[in-house]
């Protein structure tokens, strides 16, 4: 199984290309994304850039999880693009792959996504909110070679992290 | 390898940061961690930097500093291991300016076995804004709330202690 690669990897500053869903290769990415998130604690989403592999794929999975309104379950989208943001909130995030840092930046709250499906290839738009769309947009910027570290509200906005789950 | 502490202080100009951090390069002191900001007109960087001896890094700055601008260097051990810090909490305190708002409210903490990591404080007009953050010890996190509520009632400010959420992506 692949493991979670950290900053600083050029991969994670790459933005990743846009993939075929079709493709055998990009439905066994999906697989293995989603099989690193199952056990890695506390992920609830995990992109391809994130275990080394530059594309547009992603997996998201926030089931349970206290902030979370809308909940899709698990989910992997290839090629996703935000159409609608409101709602903006800041909050504080870490990542995995930025395991020592934490910072504050303001997302959408509410969100509406157009990806495909891996697979099928089939055209799927996501509409969520609260932690879920929270998530969604970490994970599309890694698949744009963004870090939440592009993202904090400013130079006072980062954090040690104190707590590793 | 040395490990130094660094504080340069003086009256806000351009170029204060370019002209610091070259001449630190210049003798091969590597940057880590730092904060820099302006604090009512004057620049005020305190940093930690690894490479040059005290010395060599002193005179570095010396190039750099005067007109007003004050720099201190000083050798210090690297940090230790520490042990798991307690739960994440921000404080943030406003009110009307008086004499020992910092000191009432950063006791109190301290009493409770909180860890002030982070603080900034603003005076603007009559307004004086603190926020800080803190490390609480695990389950200590209302009591401390209740102390500060009281604190903050002799010294008539408002008081917010709030949980530092992170989420992890």
């Amino acid at each position: 199984m692949r493991s979670v690669v950290t900053a600083p990897a050029s991969v994670l500053s790459t933005p990743g290309e846009v993939v075929d869903p079709t493709d055998p290769e990009v439905v066994r990415l999906a697989e293995e994304l989603v099989e690193v998130m199952r056990v890695s604690p506390g992920c609830v989403g995990l992109a391809a850039p994130q275990i080394g592999v530059s594309a547009q794929v992603f997996c998201v999975d926030v089931t349970g999880h206290p902030k979370a309104a809308t909940t899709h379950g698990t989910f992997v989208l290839c090629n996703a693009r935000i159409v609608e943001a409101s709602r903006w909130r800041p909050g504080r995030e870490g990542c995995m792959s930025v395991p020592d840092l934490t910072g504050d930046v303001k997302r959408a709250g509410r969100i509406v996504v157009e990806a495909v499906l891996p697979g099928t290839g089939e055209p799927f738009t996501l509409t969520t909110d609260a932690f879920e769309a929270r998530a969604v947009q970490h994970e599309i910027d890694h698949c744009a070679g963004k870090l939440f570290l592009d993202r904090v509200a400013g130079a006072h906005a980062v954090y040690q992290r104190k707590v590793y789950l | 390898m040395y490990e130094l502490a660094i504080t340069v202080i003086g009256p806000d100009r351009t170029g204060i940061v370019a002209d610091v951090s070259e001449a630190l390069a210049e003798v091969g002191a590597n940057l880590t961690d730092s904060t820099m900001t302006r604090l009512r007109g004057h620049f005020a960087m305190t940093l930690i930097c690894t490479g040059p001896t005290e010395a060599e890094a002193a005179r570095a700055l010396e190039r750099v500093t005067g007109g007003g601008l004050l720099a201190t260097v000083r050798r210090v051990e690297p940090e230790a291991d520490s042990a798991a810090a307690g739960e994440p909490y921000q404080v943030s305190v406003h009110g009307a300016d008086r004499l020992g708002i910092v000191a009432a409210v950063t006791r109190v903490v301290a009493a409770a076995g909180g860890n002030i990591t982070d603080l900034t404080t603003r005076l603007t007009g009559p307004l004086y804004l603190l926020l800080a953050e803190v490390d609480v010890p695990a389950g200590a996190g209302d009591e401390l709330a209740e102390r500060l509520a009281v604190a903050a009632a002799e010294l008539d400010v408002d008081v917010t202690l709030r949980r530092s959420d992170t989420e992890i992506l």
